[in-house]
């Protein structure tokens, strides 16, 4: 079958940035925001279209094949590394593909209501379509520069996006953490990128990751400060990866960019963006798992710390939006872990299986929580949970999709987030029983703080409403409906048969002895938030006193933004920046100014021998004819 | 007649309208309209150079024509081009048509003003269609030399000292110049004969060795001056600093080209072993370039330097490419001088105009300007984000094309220089977004701004024209990329032989 | 004629170096103009002497140096018209003959 309308699903949006960001001032906002909105409805069908009749098309033997359907050569650098934009569809970019578009689609709609008679609207709108043009791009990409040209690019909507309130400084100060962090990431993403290519000769997954390509059959050996060059290369690659995933320690940017609209946090900070790393590692999961395990080991002890950090911070913060980061950060964690702890092939690959999974089934729980708590926001323009409370009974919505999305980032069954979250605990179990713990442990903390969250908002005290909340308007209730429908069923999806390693189906089955412990320590989770938040009282006062340094270093993240800040401002733009500055002006320029200089001087102790009196000027003559007269006689 | 020809003239014809007009309207007006023609007529010529091409003309050069100027020495006036100084031609015609608008407004002399930036344009010109070493060289300075007064009578600041310094530093280049193409001249016959200076018959006798290893040093740094290396760049932050609007545009936009572009043609083209012996000192110097400007730059508070550090860092980055000698990186180092032409173009010719408006270039004292000027402020981000490598604009292309040249040399020293130099990447972010942050976003600091003025009609042409290039080499880069390799493919192999 | 005999050649040089000396160091000494011209026109007459004992001695027959005396004797005439009329105006513009109060050449 033909696939090359996919390039539409890629161009349409596209086509709606440049037309809504060149016409931004001269189309009305509702029009501009309901182009922007039919204009990804159009793709999103197309998108589910094109995900039925890839899947539908059949499995064979070797599993679903991976298909070009575009493919245009951009740039030359040699005869064999060439960047070329193409349209790759296998089950992974199909699958982004649909989460991508509806995730994009509910928060375009949310948007028409959420933002409404915000200055900037069309803007707003051009911005996103700008992003999903480029997270489209990335998860298409036929190889992986044309990957780093469309991570740059979401990179670059995020700084947009987040900055989208340029007025307020914080905001400005988020976006620009988020592109310096990611930016440094990237670099290491490059180097990868490059040393990768050097050895393998190029950019193409399809040629990387075939089983007879020179980076698995024959991967470079070569050994650079202890470690093979593989190793290096995929490790340099993931560091790319862990910056847009934000991975410890790399994770400082995605907290702060929560000064973006809320909508914006939903789609980029929740769903697509930030598993951008995941799905990196996924793409090119052969790779890592067959040349170079090693990697993939950092990968699970990276992720695995990530989840506990985050999920031990989340436990503590108060801005609504920043717990439901570091929950993103925890569940992303379990995704990489997911994918560190697998195997390639078969019910080998379960990990890989289990993380994309749950990628999938995060992104509508996750963008459900915070369009959720986009509406709660909106009501009672605060983030901060202390001004919130006994919100059910004035948005009944609201409030029971926010509270399918906490049951199902808690893992209770039969909802989507118990089925993946069991698949990734199943696969670290069988792979590194110290991982499988702290997921475990990891588990119990996401229900506590998720329904910490949930009890702050919707129960324990009412505070004094300067203005009485009500449910917000259908616009933005529909999304939230949708994606509550969305994350019930998206459990029933039977992942092993449509998106594994190697393209193959393979059967797996509940494992009870794991998912039992597993939903206890989830209910454990949310009796102890019930017992704490459900109703006022002092206890979880008491807690906080009871443990106040570990409490204030948790509640300050660990002080790892306060180290960055150290790092940047004091060592490199005290030390490094201000002395080149300093070297510049005074030693380099100094010694250009200083030949100058030495030049006028000299110049004017030569000026004085010029001085009008004649005599002199004759002195100088006879000496010299004298001088010359001697020199001739005798030296000869 | 020879096209090229052409491309001398029509500046000079726009200098003698302007000479004989009076009114300020028609100088502005012949000025734009010979731009106009040059632009035209580069793209013409592009065609035309497409076209023989086609017919299977495989001349290292075409449009080749000579005239005797000076029998006893050989001078010549040789023309001729090839795809690399084809894309120089375009790069300069399009800042310079976009530099005429931009100086719309100038305050006094206007007619001298237009007067000695053109007669800059035509030194340029001149010496991208040179193949004759004492004709590029004449040119050569035909360019400087309009810089000191342009500088030292339109400028603001210190304006004198800067001029002075400029002058000076890019004349002292010139000497070392002047030395390295002597000694050309006069090993360009080892076996006798009749010395030239004729660049193809040079390379086609080859130079001794060891005169290679002797000049290498003096022509290369002789344009280096020129394209800011280190510990050459000196002159770049102060001279544009204090050089008006136009002027930094031209200076940095094409006439720094002129050092990466003359490094090329003449040092490594001419002296290859000996670059290749040498490189490894250069190499040290360009990366060092590259990472100390961008640093530079971080602590910078005048836009203008910040740029003029910027500066620094991607034109070292060209030289950084030239001395890696291969394929790749070299047509990374010519896109990147167009590349970074265009930006720095934009960027100079923005802050001209935020600078026309607020009267300060203190990034402290402004803030918030995109409320009040949001044209302006847009077209000063999509620059930054050039600068920074977005991808689908300019930037991106050329480093990549740098970084995977580099990257094919797998020795350690290599090595360590390129990922000094891909360091950089980052640090610009950093500076880019610095400004962006301070200067445009966040809330508006002084009320005084709130009746600013957007961009006029004839800014808005400036500007936009640049942007344009900026984004169409960004987007489709590979009629570029292969008009510029396709040259090199022949040169490189005595390169790297 | 036995002036050689009597007189040899270097009694004249010595005198001609003398004189040219006497007038240098007048030229080199003397602050006042008129006097430095004095002394220059010692030092052409020393000159002369020269040229003229040299032909005597060295080329009896032949009258260069003797013609070259007089042509001295008319520049030397010359030069000192010219000099007096530009120390008159240099007097009348500085009011002084002093040679170090004129020293405005070197702008």
């Amino acid at each position: 079958m033909d696939y090359s309308f996919t390039l539409l699903i890629v161009l349409l949006p596209l086509a709606g940035f440049a037309l809504l960001g060149l016409f931004h001032d001269r189309l009305k906002p509702m029009v501009a925001g309901t182009l922007g909105t039919l204009n990804l409805l159009i793709i999103t069908l197309l998108s589910y279209y094109t995900a039925f009749s890839y899947f539908t098309q059949g499995n064979g033997e070797s599993g679903y094949t991976a298909i070009k359907a575009f493919n245009v050569l951009w740039l030359s650098f040699t005869d064999s590394l060439q960047i070329q934009l193409g349209i790759l569809l296998d089950p992974l970019s199909v699958m982004m593909l649909v989460v991508i578009t509806t995730v994009s689609l509910m928060v375009h709609i949310y948007s028409l209501g959420y933002m409404k008679g915000e200055k900037g609207f069309q803007r707003y709108y051009a911005f996103l379509s700008l992003f999903t043009f480029s997270m489209l791009g990335l998860v298409v990409a036929t190889n992986i520069f044309q990957m780093y040209i469309f991570w740059e690019l979401v990179g670059v909507s995020s700084y947009l996006l987040i900055g989208f309130y340029y007025e307020r400084p914080s905001a400005v100060a988020a976006s620009k953490k988020a592109f310096i962090v990611t930016r440094f990431a990237d670099l290491g993403f490059l180097l990868g990128i490059l040393l990768l290519s050097f050895y393998t000769h190029t950019f193409d997954f399809t040629t990387l990751t075939s089983m007879d390509g020179v980076a698995i059959s024959n991967p470079p050996t070569a050994i650079f400060l202890g470690m093979s060059v593989t190793t290096w290369a995929m490790l340099l690659i993931f560091m790319g990866g862990a910056g847009k995933s934000a991975m410890f320690p790399l994770h400082i940017w995605l907290p702060d960019a929560m000064e973006g609209p809320t909508p914006v946090s939903a789609l980029i900070h929740a769903a697509t963006m930030v598993v951008a790393g995941v799905y990196l590692v996924a793409r090119l999961f052969p790779v890592y798992a067959l040349s170079s395990p090693d990697s993939l080991e950092v990968i699970a002890y990276v992720g695995s710390f990530t989840s506990l950090f985050a999920a031990i911070i989340a436990c503590t913060q108060l801005d609504i939006k920043r717990v439901l980061a570091f929950s993103t950060l925890s569940q992303i964690g379990y995704m990489m872990v997911a994918l560190g702890v697998s195997g390639y092939g078969g019910e080998e690959g379960l990990g890989y299986m289990a993380a994309l999974f749950h990628l999938f089934t995060h992104a509508f729980f996750k963008a459900l929580l915070f369009l959720g708590a986009g509406s709660v926001i909106h009501a009672v323009h605060s983030n901060l949970m202390t001004d919130m409370g006994g919100l059910r009974k004035f948005m009944p919505i609201t409030h029971i999709t926010f509270l399918i999305a906490c049951l199902t980032i808690a893992g209770i069954p039969p909802l989507s987030g118990f089925f993946s979250k069991d698949e990734i605990l199943v696969a670290a179990f069988e792979h590194n029983k110290i991982i499988f713990a702290v997921q475990w442990l990891v588990a119990g903390i996401t229900a506590f703080y998720m329904f910490r969250l949930y009890f702050n908002i919707f129960w324990n005290r009412t505070p004094h409403f300067h203005h009485t909340p009500h449910e917000s308007p259908a616009l933005m209730t529909f999304p939230l409906l949708f994606l509550a429908i969305a994350s019930v069923l998206a459990g029933f999806v039977p992942f092993h048969e449509l998106v594994t390693s190697d393209g193959k189906a393979f059967h797996t089955a509940l494992h009870w002895m794991i998912a039992i412990p597993s939903v206890l320590i989830a209910f454990v989770g949310i009796g102890v938030a019930a017992l704490f938040y459900l109703k006022p009282n002092i206890l979880p006062e008491k807690m906080t006193h009871s443990m106040k340094g570990m409490y204030s270093l948790v509640y300050h993240k660990f002080y790892i933004d306060e180290l960055y800040l150290f790092i940047t401002h004091q060592l490199i733009f005290n030390f490094i920046s201000r002395p080149v500055a300093w070297f510049d002006r005074q030693i380099v320029d100094g010694t250009m100014n200083f030949i100058g200089e030495a030049t006028v001087y000299g110049s004017n102790v030569i000026n004085k021998m010029q001085s009008g009196h004649i005599q002199w000027y004759i002195w100088f003559f006879t000496s010299g004819v004298l001088l010359l007269a001697f020199l001739l006689l005798y030296l000869n | 007649m020879n096209p090229l020809l052409l491309l001398l003239f029509i500046p000079i014809l726009t200098m003698a309208g302007i000479v004989i007009v009076t009114d300020l309207k028609w100088v502005r007006v012949i000025s734009a309209i010979g731009m106009s023609a040059q632009l035209l007529f580069s793209f013409v010529l592009l065609y035309w150079f497409y076209q023989q091409r086609g017919a299977g003309n495989t001349d290292p050069m075409l449009f080749v024509s000579s005239t005797m100027w000076y029998e006893s020495f050989n001078i010549q006036w040789k023309f001729g081009i090839d795809g690399i100084s084809m894309a120089m031609i375009l790069l300069t015609s399009i800042v310079t048509f976009a530099g005429i608008f931009v100086s719309w407004q100038v305050e006094n002399l206007q007619k001298e003003f237009f007067i000695s930036l053109i007669l800059l344009a035509t030194g340029v010109y001149g010496f991208f269609i040179s193949i004759d070493l004492f004709t590029m060289f004449l040119f050569y300075e035909v360019a400087v030399i309009p810089m000191y007064l342009l500088i030292g009578i339109w400028g603001t600041g210190p304006k004198e000292y800067s001029a002075m310094k400029l002058t000076l530093m890019l004349m002292g280049g010139s000497a070392l110049l002047l030395v390295g193409m002597l000694g050309i001249y006069f090993n360009s016959a080892p076996e006798g004969g009749q010395l030239t200076f004729d660049l193809l018959e040079i390379k086609r006798v080859g130079i001794p060795l060891s005169a290679q290893l002797f000049f290498f040093p003096f022509t290369f740094i002789g344009f280096g001056v020129l394209g800011a290396l280190f510990p050459f760049h000196t002159w770049s932050p102060d001279g544009h600093a204090s050089a008006p609007t136009a002027v930094s545009m031209l200076h940095a936009g094409v006439l720094m080209k002129l050092g990466g572009y003359g490094a090329f043609r003449v040092a490594m083209y001419l002296m290859p072993e000996a670059a290749h012996e040498l490189a490894w000192i250069f190499i040290i110097l360009t990366s060092i370039s590259v990472v100390y400007g961008a640093f530079g730059a971080i602590w910078q508070k005048d836009l203008k330097y910040i740029n003029a550090y910027s500066s620094v860092s991607h034109c070292g980055l060209v030289l950084f490419a030239l001395l890696m000698m291969n394929e790749t990186a070299t047509t990374g180092a010519i896109l990147q001088m167009i590349s970074h032409g265009l930006m720095t173009a934009l960027f100079f010719a923005l802050i001209g105009m935020i600078y026309g408006r607020t009267h300060t270039r203190m990034i402290h004292e402004m803030g918030g300007l995109m409320k009040v000027i949001p044209f302006l402020s847009v077209l000063y981000v999509i620059a930054g984000l050039a600068s920074l490598g977005l991808p689908g604009l300019s930037g991106f292309v050329a480093e990549m094309t740098i970084f995977v040249g580099a990257f094919q040399h797998s020795d350690t020293f290599h090595r360590i220089a390129t990922i000094v130099a891909i360091s950089s990447i980052v640090i610009t972010a950093v500076y880019i977004l610095r400004v962006v942050g301070t200067l445009l976003l966040g809330p508006l600091k002084n009320d005084h701004y709130l009746h600013l003025q957007d961009a006029t009609w004839f800014e808005k042409v400036g500007g936009v024209t640049l942007v344009i290039a900026i984004a169409a080499i960004g987007m489709a880069p590979l009629w570029l990329s292969n008009l510029i390799r396709e040259p090199l493919t022949a040169i490189l192999q005595t390169l790297t032989n | 004629m036995n002036l050689q005999a009597e007189i040899p050649l270097h009694y004249m040089i010595v005198l001609s170096t003398l004189l040219f000396f006497i007038g240098l160091v007048g030229v080199l000494i003397r602050r006042n103009l008129i006097t430095m011209l004095m002394g220059i026109e010692l030092m052409l007459n020393a000159v002369n002497i020269n040229f003229v004992a040299f032909n005597h001695y060295l080329y009896p027959h032949r009258l260069e140096g003797h013609f070259f005396a007089l042509i001295v004797m008319a520049i030397a005439a010359a030069e000192a018209a010219i000099a007096i009329a530009l120390i008159i105006n240099i007097y009348r513009k500085f009011s002084t003959v002093n040679v170090d109060d004129v020293d405005e050449l070197k702008y």
